[in-house]
């Protein structure tokens, strides 16, 4: 205990490697993106400068809030959906699946994330359009052709396959830890299924479900892909402004005022996602 | 009767969930192996014709060889950085723990398009744009919080009195770290090698912004699904799934075989 005040080589040696990386190539390139958003592009060559052009330019820009606005509802919505869509999935999961069978569902779960996400946005496409498979399907039930591609639905469903297992399964991990004489309880005093749902599942998985839902609104919120391939890309939303002004327009500073903009709201999403995650019950 | 018929509408609403997450899956599984250029039902015949396409495009081919490049490279700096992060957290208390903490799990909790944004203009700024190691320093950063959260669970079941021992038996930190840590978290540090190849063999936002010319498998498709668009998308997709579930499976088996060496102890 007494060399404890000495520099312990050892232990810097481990605490070392993290500190660097996620410093040069994590803090400072975000650091740095927030820098660049109040450089000058000339000659389309950026320099240096401490002026508020970008920001003045893109906060003033309609445009730019209709994007924000529809990528804002389109994320929330998406959140909704893919939220309420899970909970009866995950409740069947966590209450009436064995333990085994569970482990299977929870390996099945896990799968999509190692399937390329923009194959699956190219199933959906032909899935989804005019002539396409859930058309044809649809005819063999006598029923109208219908082409959701290049709507805001085609963008939900995209945004879904992105987020949904993830919330399905974040929803089964924490209703599975629920303590299950807490139901038992529920039932000895008289609660019905589906009260014992309302009144004593949710507000006890509660951290675990806003987590779920926080990480649905993350990965929608970013997505460039569903918006644009499945979406149509009208109108455009943040994520395909930050890529169309960096890929196409040589416009960093300006995707660097759209990326600060989003980080700034996703932290705020967070923190009152957080707020009431934890906030005492009232 | 009436619960019975409730409990048939929950599994058969499980089922359909499951459906909408495997329809695209299955989907492009299916039409990889689809003779038409616009799949739809009822479907064309049989054809490997999409499989001997993309063996036929050098520049496929020369994406697989970078993409293999960067998952192994960028998979042994995140295991190795996860590790040391995750002993850390086993380990130590310290002041700022709780930021340390927050600087190795914040990285996927930023969008891929920002961090593809902010690696970009960083790494051009220091002159590390557009090169096979910019693609590897971005996935490392990406897949350390995974390498460390699937370490740190392996470590959760060390005894801590196990290094104590080796140490009251003479041991040096650095010998007990070789003998003792290192070969008990061996399965989770595999685990982790699997898991950060897969995340950076699919990640396609921050390798399109930072990799110039030097393309990866994921960087292709996306280029494929801009222009002329082709079931081949589906050929390549089925490899990469193949790839990609290899080694989930090999990491969750190592996992698992850990957890149950450590409970039949």
């Amino acid at each position: 205990m007494a060399s404890e005040r000495r520099i312990d080589l050892y232990a810097c040696c481990f605490r070392a490697p993290l500190l660097i990386w996620q410093s040069l190539f994590f803090v400072v390139p975000l650091g740095f993106m927030f820098i660049m958003s109040f450089w000058l592009v000339k000659n389309y060559r950026m320099t240096p400068a401490f002026a508020f052009d970008n920001w003045a330019k893109m906060l003033f820009w309609e445009v730019m809030w209709r994007s924000y606005g529809y990528t804002l509802g389109l994320a929330a919505l998406t959140t909704a959906v893919a939220s309420a869509l899970a909970f009866p999935a995950a409740y069947v999961l966590a209450f009436r699946f064995s333990d085994a069978a569970r482990r299977w569902a929870i390996f099945l779960l896990i799968i999509p994330f190692f399937t390329s996400y923009l194959v699956r946005v190219y199933a959906w496409q032909v899935v989804l359009a005019g002539n396409g498979v859930l058309s044809a399907f649809l005819g063999w039930f006598g029923m109208e052709p219908v082409s959701v591609l290049n709507s805001p639905v085609a963008t939900v469903v995209g945004y879904m396959t992105l987020s949904f297992p993830l919330v399905l399964l974040l929803q089964t991990i924490s209703l599975a830890a629920i303590d299950k004489s807490l139901i038992e309880a529920a039932h000895n005093l008289g609660c019905g299924n589906f009260r014992t749902v309302f009144a004593v599942l949710i507000p006890a998985a509660r951290v675990g479900l806003i987590v779920a839902a926080l990480f649905c609104f993350i990965l929608s919120f970013g997505d460039f892909v569903s918006p644009y391939y499945l979406g149509g890309s009208s109108p455009p939303t943040l994520s395909i402004m930050i890529v169309d002004s960096t890929k196409s327009g040589q416009q960093w500073p300006r995707a660097a005022v759209i990326a600060v903009i989003m980080i700034m709201t996703l932290i705020s999403i967070a923190f009152a996602a957080v707020t009431l995650a934890y906030r005492r019950r009232g | 009767m009436k619960s019975g018929s409730v409990k048939l509408a929950l599994y058969a609403y499980v089922l359909l969930a499951f459906i909408f997450i495997f329809t695209p899956i299955l989907a492009s599984f299916v039409f990889s192996f689809n003779s038409d250029r616009f799949p739809s039902l009822p479907l064309g015949s049989f054809s490997l014709k999409w499989y001997v396409t993309i063996f036929s495009r050098p520049e496929v081919m020369e994406a697989a060889v970078t993409s293999i490049i960067v998952s192994l490279a960028s998979s042994v700096l995140a295991t190795f950085i996860g590790f040391c992060t995750a002993y850390t957290d086993y380990r130590y208390q310290f002041m700022f723990k709780q930021a340390y903490l927050a600087l190795a799990m914040l990285p996927p909790t930023i969008p891929l398009v920002i961090m593809a944004l902010a690696m970009l203009s960083w790494l051009a700024q220091i002159g590390l744009s557009g090169q096979v190691i910019s693609i590897i320093i971005a996935h490392t950063v990406l897949g350390a919080p995974f390498a460390m959260a699937v370490i740190r669970l392996r470590l959760n079941d060390m005894d801590p009195s196990l290094e104590a021992a080796a140490w009251n038996l003479g041991a040096s930190e650095w010998r007990t770290m070789r003998e003792v840590v290192i070969p008990f978290a061996m399965p989770s540090i595999i685990a982790s090698l699997c898991l950060t190849a897969a995340v950076s063999f699919d990640e396609f936002a921050v390798a399109w912004f930072v990799s110039g010319l030097n393309k990866t498998i994921p960087v292709v498709i996306l280029e494929i699904l801009q222009g002329n668009v082709d079931p081949q998308i589906n050929a390549i997709g089925t490899f990469v799934f193949l790839i990609s579930i290899t080694l989930i499976i090999i990491a969750q088996a190592l996992m698992f075989k850990g957890r149950k060496e450590v409970s039949a102890e």
